[in-house]
Formats: C-alpha cells, sequence, structure tokens
C-alpha cells in the first residue's frame, strides 16, 4: 500500500515528467492527441463548410420565396386594385318603371364578370333599389326584378349562380333623400357588393 | 268597456313607459293642419260646450276639446266656436234652446267632470236634440201602460262614468263615438289607431327604423320596434292585437307577426327571395302575401294555423299589394300582366281573376271599402300619383287628393275616411281624406320619413 508521503511524492513527479516529456519529443499518447485534435479541426472545417452551404441554400430559398412573395403581393395588389376599380364602379342606374340593363352600363358589368369568372371564390351580393315613386310593395318587386336582370346579365357571361346573392330593397334605402327628380335618378339603381 | 279600458291602459303602461318621454316631445312637436278642401257646407254645425269642471287637480285633458276636434276630423261635424256660443251649460236643464237654435245649432253637447278621488272623475254628459225640445218644450210625454209618462226624447244620450285620469283621451274618443254614431247612422272610428314605419335620419340613428303605433289622429305615438334595417308594411289582425310587417333585419325581406301588448315578435316567413305585403283575412286565420320563392312576385296566401301556402297566382308579371274583399272571399291585387300596373281581383273558390281598374298609366295598392262599394286605389294619371276611387258597381273613378306622391291609402274601419303618406310643401306628411274627397287634415312630419300608415280595426 502506498503511504501518504509516496502520494505527495508521485504528485510532485508527474507533472515533472509531462514537462520533461514535451522537451524531449511527442510521446505515443501526444501523437493521438494531435491526430485527434486535426480531425476535430477538419471536421469543424467540414461542418463549418457544410453550414456554409445550407445558409447559402436557405438564402436563396428565402431570396426565391421573397420573391415569389413580391409576385404574388404584386398580382394580390393588382387583383385588389381591380376590385377596388369594381368597386367604385359598383352602381348600374336604371330608367323610371325599367328593369333592363342600359347599353351605357354593360361595359362595367363585364368587367365585373371576368372578375368573378376569374376568381370563383369570389361572392357578390346584387342589391335592387328603386326611386319613392309608386307604392312600396310594387317597389319592392321593382327592385329584385332590377336585381335580377343584373345577376342573368353576369351569369351569361359565364359567373357561377353559386356567386351571386339577390336582394331586393325597393324604395326602403334611398342613396339621395327628397323628391327631385336628381334623387329619383340616383335612386334607381343595382348595387353589386362584394362579400 | 271600462274592463276594456282598464285593460288596454294598463297593458299599455308596460310598453309605454320607456318610451313615454319620447313620445309627449313628438306629440307635442307635432302640428296638425287641419285644411278644409271644400264642402264644408254640407258638415253639420253642432253645439260642443266646454264641460264643467268640479275639483281642484289639474285635468289630465279637454274632454270637450277632444270631442270637438274628432267630430271635425269627420268631415262630418262642424263645431261651433267657443266665442260664438250663447251660452256654457251643463245640463239639458240649464240650455237655452231657442237662442242656440237661433244661432243654427241643433245639436248640443254639454257635460261635466267632478273630481271623486285618487286620479278618479266622474263624467257626465247629455246629447241634446235642440230642436226637438224646442216643440215639446222639454217636456215630451209617451205612453206607458196606458199612462202618460215624461219621457224627455230631446234627450238623445245621457251618460254618466267614473274613469281614471289616464283615460281621458279614450274616453273622450268614447263620446265622440256615441255622437257620431246617434247622429249619423254610422259606427264612430274615433277609438282606433293606426300603425306606419317612420325612418328617422340614417346618418344620426343606429336604428333608424321605426314601427310605430299612435292613436288614429297621430296622438299618443309609441315605437314598438326600432331597426338598424328598413322595416314595411305593417298591417293589423282583425282583432286589433297583432300586426305583421316586413322586416330586413336579416338583411333581407322576411314577414314578422309582433303581439302589441305584450311586445313578443315572432318570424313567420324565410323564403328564398320577396318575403312582403302581408294583409290578414277577414277571420284573421290567414295571411295573403307575396312571395319570389319561385322565381318572380307571386300571391300566396297562409293558413296562420298550420303555416300552408296555397299559391293563387302563376304568371311572369310582377303580382303584389294582396287586400281581402270584406266578405273574405276574393283577393284585391296589383299585377302588371296586362303591361303596367293594374287592379285585378281573383275569386279565391274558382281562382277566377279579373281586371278592375283601366283609367290612368297605373292603379296600385288597391283595397275594397268596408260596404264593398267602392275600389281605394293610388292612380297614377301624367306622372301624379294621386289616392282615387272607383265605383265597384259603374265603374266611375274619383280622385280624392291633390297632395305629392300620395301612396299607401288605409281605409277606416267605418269607411268613412282614408290616412295615407304624401309630400307637402317639401315634408313628409300623414293626411287624412274622407272618402268622399271633400274634407280632409294633414300632420307634415318634420323629423323624418312617414310610410305606409294602416289603420285599426275597430277595437272596442
Amino acid at each position: 500500500m502506498l503511504n501518504k508521503n509516496t502520494l505527495k511524492a508521485l504528485m510532485v513527479v508527474v507533472p515533472l515528467l509531462t514537462l520533461s516529456a514535451c522537451k524531449s519529443g511527442p510521446t505515443d499518447e501526444e501523437i493521438a492527441a494531435e491526430a485527434n485534435r486535426a480531425a476535430e479541426v477538419a471536421a469543424q472545417q467540414a461542418a463549418d463548410a457544410d453550414a456554409a452551404a445550407a445558409a447559402a441554400a436557405a438564402a436563396e430559398a428565402s431570396r426565391v420565396e421573397a420573391a415569389a412573395a413580391a409576385e404574388m403581393q404584386k398580382a394580390k395588389d393588382m387583383m385588389q386594385a381591380e376590385k377596388d376599380k369594381l368597386e367604385s364602379q359598383q352602381v348600374v342606374y336604371f330608367d323610371f318603371d325599367s328593369a333592363s340593363v342600359k347599353a351605357d352600363f354593360l361595359p362595367v358589368l363585364d368587367m365585373h364578370a371576368a372578375y368573378l369568372v376569374k376568381n370563383s371564390g369570389q361572392s357578390i351580393v346584387i342589391e335592387g333599389h328603386c326611386d319613392s315613386r309608386g307604392t312600396p310593395e310594387y317597389n319592392i318587386a321593382l327592385g329584385e326584378r332590377r336585381a335580377k336582370s343584373v345577376e342573368t346579365y353576369l351569369m351569361n357571361a359565364g359567373v357561377s349562380s353559386s356567386q351571386v346573392t339577390v336582394v331586393s330593397y325597393g324604395e326602403e334605402k334611398p342613396e339621395v333623400q327628397g323628391a327631385s327628380e336628381y334623387a329619383f335618378a340616383q335612386n334607381r339603381r343595382g348595387v353589386l357588393v362584394y362579400q | 268597456m271600462s274592463t276594456w279600458l282598464l285593460k288596454f291602459t294598463k297593458k299599455h303602461f308596460s310598453i309605454a313607459a320607456v318610451v313615454l318621454v319620447f313620445i309627449s316631445a313628438q306629440a307635442n312637436a307635432a302640428t296638425t293642419e287641419i285644411i278644409i278642401t271644400g264642402g264644408t257646407d254640407s258638415a253639420r254645425p253642432i253645439g260642443i260646450v266646454p264641460f264643467k269642471y268640479l275639483g281642484n287637480v289639474n285635468l289630465p285633458e279637454n274632454l270637450s276639446e277632444i270631442v270637438a276636434s274628432d267630430l271635425q276630423r269627420s268631415g262630418k261635424f262642424s263645431p261651433m266656436k267657443m266665442s260664438s256660443m250663447p251660452q256654457f251649460p251643463t245640463t239639458d236643464s240649464e240650455v237655452n234652446y231657442k237662442a242656440w237654435a237661433d244661432k243654427g245649432i241643433d245639436m248640443v253637447l254639454v257635460g261635466s267632470v267632478q273630481a271623486t278621488g285618487l286620479n278618479q272623475f266622474l263624467v257626465t254628459f247629455e246629447l241634446v236634440d235642440v230642436l226637438r225640445a224646442q216643440a215639446t218644450g222639454g217636456q215630451s210625454k209617451n205612453l206607458q201602460d196606458g199612462k202618460l209618462v215624461l219621457s224627455r226624447d230631446h234627450i238623445i244620450e245621457k251618460r254618466s262614468k267614473t274613469i281614471d285620469g289616464d283615460d281621458f283621451r279614450q274616453y273622450a274618443h268614447i263620446i265622440s263615438d256615441i255622437v257620431y254614431e246617434k247622429l249619423t247612422g254610422q259606427r264612430g272610428a274615433f277609438l282606433t289607431r293606426i300603425a306606419y314605419i317612420k325612418v328617422l335620419d340614417r346618418e344620426t340613428n343606429p336604428k333608424p327604423f321605426r314601427l310605430v303605433i299612435a292613436d288614429y289622429d297621430n296622438q299618443n305615438p309609441t315605437t314598438l320596434l326600432s331597426s338598424p334595417e328598413p322595416l314595411m308594411s305593417p298591417t293589423w289582425s282583425p282583432n286589433g292585437n297583432t300586426i305583421a310587417y316586413v322586416s330586413f333585419e336579416n338583411k333581407r325581406s322576411q314577414i314578422f307577426l309582433q303581439d302589441i301588448y305584450t311586445t313578443s315578435r315572432t318570424r313567420l316567413t324565410d323564403f328564398p327571395g320577396i318575403n312582403s305585403a302581408p294583409n290578414f283575412s277577414p277571420d284573421g286565420k290567414k295571411l295573403a302575401m307575396v312571395l319570389s320563392k319561385d322565381g318572380n312576385p307571386e300571391i300566396y296566401v297562409m293558413n296562420l294555423q298550420t303555416k300552408g301556402l296555397t299559391r293563387i297566382t302563376r304568371n311572369r308579371a310582377i303580382d303584389t299589394e294582396p287586400s281581402w274583399t270584406p266578405d273574405g272571399k276574393s283577393l284585391i291585387f296589383t299585377s302588371e300582366r296586362g303591361g303596367k300596373p293594374q287592379i285585378y281581383r281573383v275569386n279565391l273558390a274558382t281562382n277566377r281573376k279579373s281586371r278592375l281598374t283601366f283609367e290612368g298609366g297605373m292603379n296600385l295598392g288597391g283595397a275594397v271599402t268596408p260596404d264593398n262599394s267602392q275600389l281605394v286605389i293610388v292612380n297614377r294619371t301624367r306622372g301624379n300619383y294621386h289616392i282615387a276611387k272607383q265605383d265597384l258597381t259603374n265603374g266611375d273613378m274619383l280622385v280624392l287628393t291633390n297632395t305629392y306622391l300620395d301612396e299607401s291609402p288605409s281605409i277606416s274601419p267605418n269607411g268613412s275616411m282614408i290616412i295615407y303618406s304624401a309630400m307637402e310643401n317639401g315634408l313628409p306628411t300623414l293626411s287624412w281624406v274622407s272618402l268622399d274627397g271633400r274634407f280632409s287634415f294633414k300632420e307634415p312630419v318634420a323629423d323624418g320619413e312617414v310610410k305606409s300608415p294602416s289603420w285599426s280595426p275597430f277595437l272596442l
């Protein structure tokens, strides 16, 4: 058994030995350690290279994605612009006691139809309105007929019936108050409301 | 009568309590303009003497003033101005018959009001035939069991009744009904009500569409329903308890029924397309209506118990505005099957249809008077819309009104007056016109539109 003193001596001697070993050429252990170190470095370098490649790939991917997104956004913006344009031209006007769509408004309806055909998920409500002349009960019937003639035009242009709902408000929701010819003309209308 | 009055008042109290402040303000703001359009010579002069008041609390209403206003608004009477009256008697015994006869008055209503308790008043009135009294000296006698008995038959009616302070206006209308019936032979319609749609400024009111009920003269207006979306076509059930109307509260037209006393409401129809123009059959068991679920507006009759539908019209034109004839066997309706809207009648037993109107560019909104003699319509001639009547026997048409954009005529249950909506001096106006067109009165409305007035049935 080693006594305490021997242990102490060993503790001093071993570091000395190690020091002396450095000075006196690599040991096998040292060579192995060095080999390990080199391998580690190489592995690290390889890993770093992989990471860089991956990062580059990711960057490229995100660049492509961003471009695609931008492209999509552009398309969206265009669609929104198109929709805004449509919504700024959402009203067609009618003659007194008539439900025929006037020729002036056919290009507007064609525009709506084209958009709705392209965007089959888009639905709209067509509101029919009347001026205050005639009885409210007759006017609600007339308003429905107006809304339906717009609906029919859109459907003839290829819009799916599932995209279109019709509601008549008769004379109950005038755009312009009062009983002037101007008010009457503004109130005899069909309104395309995007949902 | 007394139980009804009590019921009427109590039931109304709960509904009215919330809107009371708003109502009284509205009532005071309303300025009724009585415009007599001619034929005043046909109105019978009558003396409605201010009722003497015995008491020291303030009276809630002036009974005799309301009676005089009612009688004047019927177009059949011309109450004498107070300043022209020769005297102010309280009872028959105080009436100087000759003094009234000399003024050309042959009928005098006298009475008194006595405070008898907390918010309790004893009302006594006598309707005196001045000419008969002059002839008999007020001491007419007749034979009863072989004896001559003082009959005083110049007193046409005499009544005493204790009423609540809240019932003054109702009781005044009852007095008016009695006087009117005694002197014309026709039942009075002063104790009736109207329903209409009022539309307040849509910019500033979140719920601008109002269903309002009021006395026949638009006093005591009560808002039954406020909505952010349009309300249309109110119409009364024959028992006066229920109003059917169209509401857009679900962004499309649907027919609702509402109890005016409990205010509870139910949605009756929810068909695709138009659900409009409800109208109760005279027995209250069916509701005529317009549905476009089959493609375009057609007339249907719904059995209110089974909810079963019977389709009445079948064509590609607009058919609308069904209204029952008084016998319940036919419907009057508007159809443009002939090109422009005109009035047709369909016999419900045979389904035979016949066209009734031919004069004018359009005729709309037809209804038959309770005596089955006249068709009341909205007539469009040279671009002007006026209320007209057409004799159902000889077909003669007479235009009754001269306001602007006249529409939605509704006939009083005794057939004497028509209420309709119009424009006058640029203001929406509730207007009343007698069936002979000789008398009218109007109420301009400054704070919104008034649409689709509907006169109730008799309520008593």
